[in-house]
Protein backbone atom coordinates (compact mmCIF):
# COMPACT_ATOMS: atom_id res chain seq x y z
CA UNK A 1 0.00 0.00 0.00
CA UNK A 2 2.92 2.33 0.54
CA UNK A 3 4.87 1.37 -2.55
CA UNK A 4 4.93 4.96 -3.80
CA UNK A 5 6.67 6.28 -0.68
CA UNK A 6 9.12 3.39 -0.63
CA UNK A 7 9.92 3.79 -4.33
CA UNK A 8 10.43 7.52 -3.95
CA UNK A 9 12.86 6.86 -1.13
CA UNK A 10 14.65 4.23 -3.23
CA UNK A 11 14.96 6.61 -6.17
CA UNK A 12 16.27 9.36 -3.88
CA UNK A 13 19.10 7.00 -2.89
CA UNK A 14 19.76 6.08 -6.53
CA UNK A 15 19.80 9.67 -7.80
CA UNK A 16 22.01 10.86 -4.97
CA UNK A 17 24.57 8.12 -5.60
CA UNK A 18 24.37 8.49 -9.39
CA UNK A 19 25.18 12.17 -9.18
CA UNK A 20 28.07 11.55 -6.81
CA UNK A 21 29.40 9.05 -9.35
CA UNK A 22 29.05 11.68 -12.05
CA UNK A 23 26.37 9.78 -13.95
CA UNK A 24 23.39 11.35 -15.60
CA UNK A 25 21.32 8.46 -16.85
CA UNK A 26 20.01 5.47 -14.92
CA UNK A 27 19.15 2.53 -17.16
CA UNK A 28 18.11 -0.12 -14.67
CA UNK A 29 17.44 -0.58 -10.96
CA UNK A 30 17.74 -3.97 -9.25
CA UNK A 31 15.87 -4.75 -6.03
CA UNK A 32 15.19 -7.74 -3.76
CA UNK A 33 11.69 -7.81 -2.31
CA UNK A 34 10.65 -10.42 0.23
CA UNK A 35 7.34 -12.27 -0.28
CA UNK A 36 6.26 -11.19 3.18
CA UNK A 37 7.63 -7.64 3.08
CA UNK A 38 4.16 -6.16 2.73
CA UNK A 39 5.08 -4.80 -0.69
CA UNK A 40 3.28 -5.77 -3.90
CA UNK A 41 5.76 -6.04 -6.84
CA UNK A 42 3.20 -4.92 -9.43
CA UNK A 43 2.40 -1.83 -7.41
CA UNK A 44 6.12 -1.18 -7.07
CA UNK A 45 6.49 -1.33 -10.86
CA UNK A 46 3.64 1.14 -11.29
CA UNK A 47 5.18 3.47 -8.72
CA UNK A 48 8.55 3.20 -10.44
CA UNK A 49 7.08 3.99 -13.85
CA UNK A 50 5.28 7.03 -12.49
CA UNK A 51 8.09 8.40 -10.35
CA UNK A 52 10.91 7.88 -12.82
CA UNK A 53 9.21 9.94 -15.55
CA UNK A 54 11.17 13.05 -16.47
CA UNK A 55 14.02 12.11 -14.16
CA UNK A 56 17.43 10.66 -14.90
CA UNK A 57 15.76 7.24 -14.64
CA UNK A 58 13.25 8.02 -17.39
CA UNK A 59 12.50 4.80 -19.32
CA UNK A 60 14.69 2.78 -16.96
CA UNK A 61 13.84 -0.82 -16.14
CA UNK A 62 13.05 -2.06 -12.62
CA UNK A 63 14.14 -5.64 -12.01
CA UNK A 64 12.64 -7.22 -8.90
CA UNK A 65 13.95 -10.45 -7.41
CA UNK A 66 11.24 -11.93 -5.18
CA UNK A 67 12.74 -13.50 -2.09
CA UNK A 68 10.73 -16.44 -0.74
CA UNK A 69 9.93 -16.88 2.93
CA UNK A 70 12.39 -19.28 4.59
CA UNK A 71 11.99 -20.42 8.18
CA UNK A 72 14.17 -22.21 10.69
CA UNK A 73 12.78 -24.82 13.09
CA UNK A 74 14.87 -24.84 16.26
CA UNK A 75 13.47 -28.16 17.40
CA UNK A 76 14.60 -29.96 14.22
CA UNK A 77 17.55 -27.69 13.46
CA UNK A 78 16.52 -27.34 9.85
CA UNK A 79 15.37 -24.69 7.43
CA UNK A 80 12.17 -25.00 5.43
CA UNK A 81 10.02 -23.10 2.98
CA UNK A 82 6.45 -22.82 4.25
CA UNK A 83 3.80 -23.70 1.70
CA UNK A 84 1.20 -21.28 3.05
CA UNK A 85 0.62 -18.67 5.71
CA UNK A 86 1.12 -21.23 8.47
CA UNK A 87 4.83 -21.46 9.18
CA UNK A 88 4.64 -25.12 10.14
CA UNK A 89 7.78 -27.22 10.20
CA UNK A 90 7.18 -30.10 7.73
CA UNK A 91 9.07 -32.49 10.00
CA UNK A 92 7.67 -31.87 13.45
CA UNK A 93 4.70 -29.61 12.74
CA UNK A 94 5.82 -26.98 15.27
CA UNK A 95 4.86 -23.41 14.54
CA UNK A 96 7.44 -21.50 16.54
CA UNK A 97 9.66 -21.08 13.50
CA UNK A 98 12.17 -18.31 13.11
CA UNK A 99 11.78 -16.36 9.85
CA UNK A 100 15.13 -16.20 8.04
CA UNK A 101 14.09 -14.43 4.88
CA UNK A 102 11.05 -13.01 3.19
CA UNK A 103 10.94 -9.54 4.74
CA UNK A 104 13.55 -7.88 2.53
CA UNK A 105 13.22 -4.56 0.77
CA UNK A 106 16.67 -4.05 -0.60
CA UNK A 107 18.29 -1.91 -3.25
CA UNK A 108 20.83 -4.25 -4.79
CA UNK A 109 22.39 -2.15 -7.55
CA UNK A 110 21.61 0.12 -10.44
CA UNK A 111 23.09 0.61 -13.91
CA UNK A 112 24.19 3.92 -15.34
CA UNK A 113 25.90 5.25 -18.40
CA UNK B 1 29.03 5.50 -23.11
CA UNK B 2 29.63 2.17 -21.40
CA UNK B 3 27.08 0.92 -18.93
CA UNK B 4 28.38 0.34 -15.46
CA UNK B 5 26.77 -1.12 -12.38
CA UNK B 6 26.83 0.64 -9.05
CA UNK B 7 26.48 -1.87 -6.19
CA UNK B 8 24.51 -0.84 -3.11
CA UNK B 9 23.22 -3.99 -1.31
CA UNK B 10 21.39 -2.07 1.37
CA UNK B 11 17.95 -2.33 2.89
CA UNK B 12 15.84 0.66 1.99
CA UNK B 13 14.47 1.74 5.29
CA UNK B 14 11.60 3.92 4.29
CA UNK B 15 11.08 7.26 5.88
CA UNK B 16 8.36 5.77 8.06
CA UNK B 17 10.77 3.31 9.66
CA UNK B 18 13.25 6.06 10.40
CA UNK B 19 10.64 8.20 12.12
CA UNK B 20 9.27 5.15 13.95
CA UNK B 21 12.75 4.45 15.30
CA UNK B 22 12.93 8.04 16.57
CA UNK B 23 9.50 7.67 18.20
CA UNK B 24 10.62 4.42 19.83
CA UNK B 25 13.74 6.11 21.22
CA UNK B 26 11.62 8.91 22.68
CA UNK B 27 9.28 6.39 24.29
CA UNK B 28 12.24 4.51 25.78
CA UNK B 29 13.74 7.73 27.10
CA UNK B 30 10.45 8.72 28.73
CA UNK B 31 9.82 5.21 30.11
CA UNK B 32 6.33 5.00 28.62
CA UNK B 33 4.88 1.70 27.38
CA UNK B 34 3.16 2.14 24.01
CA UNK B 35 0.54 -0.06 22.36
CA UNK B 36 -0.86 0.14 18.81
CA UNK B 37 -4.44 -1.12 18.70
CA UNK B 38 -5.75 -2.27 15.32
CA UNK B 39 -8.96 -3.84 14.07
CA UNK B 40 -11.63 -3.67 11.41
CA UNK B 41 -14.15 -0.84 11.74
CA UNK B 42 -16.92 -1.77 14.17
CA UNK B 43 -15.05 -4.40 16.21
CA UNK B 44 -15.50 -2.38 19.35
CA UNK B 45 -12.00 -0.91 19.64
CA UNK B 46 -13.17 2.36 21.11
CA UNK B 47 -15.56 0.70 23.56
CA UNK B 48 -12.79 -1.69 24.63
CA UNK B 49 -10.40 1.21 25.19
CA UNK B 50 -13.06 3.32 26.92
CA UNK B 51 -13.61 0.51 29.42
CA UNK B 52 -9.86 0.08 29.89
CA UNK B 53 -9.48 3.77 30.66
CA UNK B 54 -12.49 3.79 32.98
CA UNK B 55 -11.22 0.78 34.93
CA UNK B 56 -7.46 1.23 35.21
CA UNK B 57 -6.44 4.71 34.10
CA UNK B 58 -5.55 7.21 36.77
CA UNK B 59 -8.24 9.87 36.82
CA UNK B 60 -7.39 13.38 38.00
CA UNK B 61 -9.69 12.84 40.98
CA UNK B 62 -7.81 9.64 41.94
CA UNK B 63 -4.72 11.50 43.06
CA UNK B 64 -5.32 10.80 46.73
CA UNK B 65 -6.81 7.32 46.43
CA UNK B 66 -4.33 4.50 45.87
CA UNK B 67 -2.71 5.69 42.66
CA UNK B 68 -0.35 2.71 42.80
CA UNK B 69 -2.95 0.41 41.30
CA UNK B 70 -3.84 2.64 38.41
CA UNK B 71 -1.80 3.65 35.39
CA UNK B 72 -1.15 7.14 34.08
CA UNK B 73 -2.44 6.85 30.54
CA UNK B 74 -3.01 8.95 27.44
CA UNK B 75 -4.46 8.14 24.04
CA UNK B 76 -3.69 9.07 20.45
CA UNK B 77 -6.63 8.15 18.23
CA UNK B 78 -6.71 8.09 14.44
CA UNK B 79 -9.78 8.40 12.23
CA UNK B 80 -10.33 9.50 8.66
CA UNK B 81 -12.97 11.95 9.82
CA UNK B 82 -14.66 13.22 13.01
CA UNK B 83 -13.31 13.43 16.53
CA UNK B 84 -16.09 11.22 17.91
CA UNK B 85 -13.67 8.63 19.27
CA UNK B 86 -11.56 11.24 21.02
CA UNK B 87 -14.66 12.67 22.69
CA UNK B 88 -15.77 9.23 23.88
CA UNK B 89 -12.37 8.44 25.32
CA UNK B 90 -11.87 11.88 26.88
CA UNK B 91 -14.81 11.17 29.20
CA UNK B 92 -12.37 9.08 31.23
CA UNK B 93 -10.43 12.21 32.14
CA UNK B 94 -7.21 11.13 30.42
CA UNK B 95 -5.55 13.23 27.79
CA UNK B 96 -6.63 12.32 24.25
CA UNK B 97 -5.10 13.58 21.02
CA UNK B 98 -7.17 13.03 17.87
CA UNK B 99 -5.47 12.62 14.51
CA UNK B 100 -7.90 13.19 11.65
CA UNK B 101 -6.14 11.72 8.64
CA UNK B 102 -8.45 13.23 6.05
CA UNK B 103 -8.15 10.22 3.77
CA UNK B 104 -5.15 8.16 4.86
CA UNK B 105 -6.38 4.71 5.77
CA UNK B 106 -3.76 4.17 8.46
CA UNK B 107 -1.65 6.06 10.97
CA UNK B 108 2.02 6.46 10.15
CA UNK B 109 5.00 7.30 12.33
CA UNK B 110 5.07 10.94 11.29
CA UNK B 111 1.45 11.51 12.32
CA UNK B 112 2.18 9.90 15.68
CA UNK B 113 5.34 11.98 16.11
CA UNK B 114 3.31 15.15 15.63
CA UNK B 115 0.59 13.96 18.00
CA UNK B 116 2.92 13.03 20.86
CA UNK B 117 4.41 16.52 20.77
CA UNK B 118 1.18 17.51 22.55
CA UNK B 119 1.82 15.12 25.43
CA UNK B 120 4.22 15.00 28.37
CA UNK B 121 5.49 11.45 27.80
CA UNK B 122 7.54 11.55 31.03
CA UNK B 123 4.28 11.76 32.99
CA UNK B 124 2.82 8.63 31.41
CA UNK B 125 2.96 4.92 32.19
CA UNK B 126 1.06 3.83 29.08
CA UNK B 127 0.27 5.46 25.75
CA UNK B 128 -2.51 3.88 23.72
CA UNK B 129 -2.56 4.48 19.98
CA UNK B 130 -5.96 3.62 18.53
CA UNK B 131 -5.31 3.11 14.82
CA UNK B 132 -7.73 3.76 11.97
CA UNK B 133 -10.25 0.91 11.60
CA UNK B 134 -8.59 -1.17 8.87
CA UNK B 135 -7.02 -4.63 8.96
CA UNK B 136 -4.70 -4.20 5.99
CA UNK B 137 -2.57 -1.05 5.94
CA UNK B 138 -1.96 -0.38 9.64
CA UNK B 139 -0.24 -3.77 9.92
CA UNK B 140 2.65 -2.61 7.74
CA UNK B 141 3.36 0.75 9.37
CA UNK B 142 5.62 0.78 12.38
CA UNK B 143 4.66 3.66 14.68
CA UNK B 144 7.39 3.08 17.26
CA UNK B 145 5.13 1.02 19.53
CA UNK B 146 6.21 -1.70 21.98
CA UNK B 147 3.25 -3.99 21.37
CA UNK B 148 0.63 -4.52 18.70
CA UNK B 149 -2.89 -5.41 19.76
CA UNK B 150 -5.16 -6.92 17.10
CA UNK B 151 -8.83 -6.83 18.00
CA UNK B 152 -11.58 -8.85 16.34
CA UNK B 153 -15.14 -9.50 17.42
CA UNK B 154 -17.27 -12.65 17.46
CA UNK B 155 -19.50 -11.23 14.73
CA UNK B 156 -16.73 -11.15 12.12
CA UNK B 157 -16.36 -14.79 11.26
CA UNK B 158 -13.96 -17.45 12.41
CA UNK B 159 -11.61 -17.16 9.44
CA UNK B 160 -10.66 -13.54 10.05
CA UNK B 161 -7.11 -14.44 11.17
CA UNK B 162 -6.59 -16.40 7.94
CA UNK B 163 -7.74 -13.52 5.75
CA UNK B 164 -5.40 -10.97 7.27
CA UNK B 165 -2.24 -12.91 8.07
CA UNK B 166 0.08 -9.89 8.07
CA UNK B 167 -1.82 -8.24 10.90
CA UNK B 168 -2.06 -11.37 13.02
CA UNK B 169 1.49 -12.57 12.45
CA UNK B 170 2.76 -9.29 13.85
CA UNK B 171 0.35 -9.12 16.79
CA UNK B 172 1.52 -9.52 20.37
CA UNK B 173 -2.04 -9.75 21.71
CA UNK B 174 -5.27 -10.76 19.99
CA UNK B 175 -8.42 -9.59 21.75
CA UNK B 176 -11.66 -11.32 20.74
CA UNK B 177 -14.39 -8.87 21.68
CA UNK B 178 -18.18 -9.05 22.08
CA UNK B 179 -18.26 -12.55 23.57
CA UNK B 180 -21.56 -11.57 25.15
CA UNK B 181 -22.97 -11.99 21.63
CA UNK B 182 -21.31 -15.37 21.05
CA UNK B 183 -24.44 -17.48 21.34
CA UNK B 184 -26.57 -15.11 19.28
CA UNK B 185 -24.20 -15.34 16.30
CA UNK B 186 -23.21 -18.97 16.69
CA UNK B 187 -19.60 -18.07 17.41
CA UNK B 188 -17.30 -21.09 17.28
CA UNK B 189 -14.48 -20.07 19.58
CA UNK B 190 -12.48 -23.25 19.13
CA UNK B 191 -12.21 -22.56 15.37
CA UNK B 192 -10.88 -19.04 15.90
CA UNK B 193 -8.46 -20.15 18.61
CA UNK B 194 -7.22 -22.95 16.35
CA UNK B 195 -6.74 -20.54 13.43
CA UNK B 196 -4.90 -18.12 15.69
CA UNK B 197 -2.67 -20.84 17.11
CA UNK B 198 -1.52 -21.59 13.55
CA UNK B 199 -1.29 -18.08 12.08
CA UNK B 200 -0.21 -16.25 15.22
CA UNK B 201 1.38 -18.74 17.62
CA UNK B 202 3.26 -15.84 19.24
CA UNK B 203 0.12 -13.96 20.29
CA UNK B 204 -1.55 -13.88 23.71
CA UNK B 205 -5.26 -14.44 23.01
CA UNK B 206 -8.00 -13.08 25.26
CA UNK B 207 -11.78 -13.31 24.88
CA UNK B 208 -13.63 -10.34 26.34
CA UNK B 209 -16.78 -8.33 26.33
CA UNK B 210 -16.06 -4.61 26.52
CA UNK B 211 -19.75 -4.14 27.20
CA UNK B 212 -20.21 -6.51 30.15
CA UNK B 213 -16.61 -6.53 31.37
CA UNK B 214 -16.20 -10.30 31.01
CA UNK B 215 -12.55 -11.27 30.54
CA UNK B 216 -11.10 -7.76 30.79
CA UNK B 217 -9.16 -8.51 33.97
CA UNK B 218 -6.80 -10.74 31.94
CA UNK B 219 -6.17 -7.78 29.63
CA UNK B 220 -5.50 -5.45 32.56
CA UNK B 221 -3.10 -7.97 34.13
CA UNK B 222 -1.21 -8.24 30.83
CA UNK B 223 -1.04 -4.48 30.35
CA UNK B 224 0.15 -3.84 33.90
CA UNK B 225 2.74 -6.59 33.69
CA UNK B 226 4.14 -5.31 30.37
CA UNK B 227 4.14 -1.72 31.61
CA UNK B 228 5.98 -2.82 34.72
CA UNK B 229 8.70 -4.42 32.61
CA UNK B 230 9.18 -1.16 30.70
CA UNK B 231 9.07 1.10 33.70
CA UNK B 232 12.47 2.73 34.03
CA UNK B 233 11.95 3.38 37.70
CA UNK B 234 11.86 -0.31 38.49
CA UNK B 235 15.21 -2.03 38.76
CA UNK B 236 15.39 -5.77 38.30
CA UNK B 237 18.41 -7.25 40.06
Amino acid sequence: MHEVGLMQHTLDIVFDRAMREDSHRVKAVHMRVGEDAGVVPDALQLAFAALSQNTMANNAVLEIECVPVRCFCQACNRKFTPGDIFYECPTCGKLAAEVLSGHEFELVSFEVD
Amino acid sequence: MATRTIEIHEAVQGQNDQIAARNRAMFEEAGVYVINVMSAPGSGKTEFLARTLADIALHPSDEQANPGHKLRMAVVVGDIATDNDARRLAVSGVEVVQITTGGYCHLDADMVAKAIAHLNLQDLDVLIIENVGNMVCPATFDLGEHARIALISVTEGEDKPLKYPTLFKRADVVVINKIDLAEAVGYQGYVVIDNLSRVAPQAYVIEVSARTGEGVEDWYDYLKAMQGLHNKSICYV
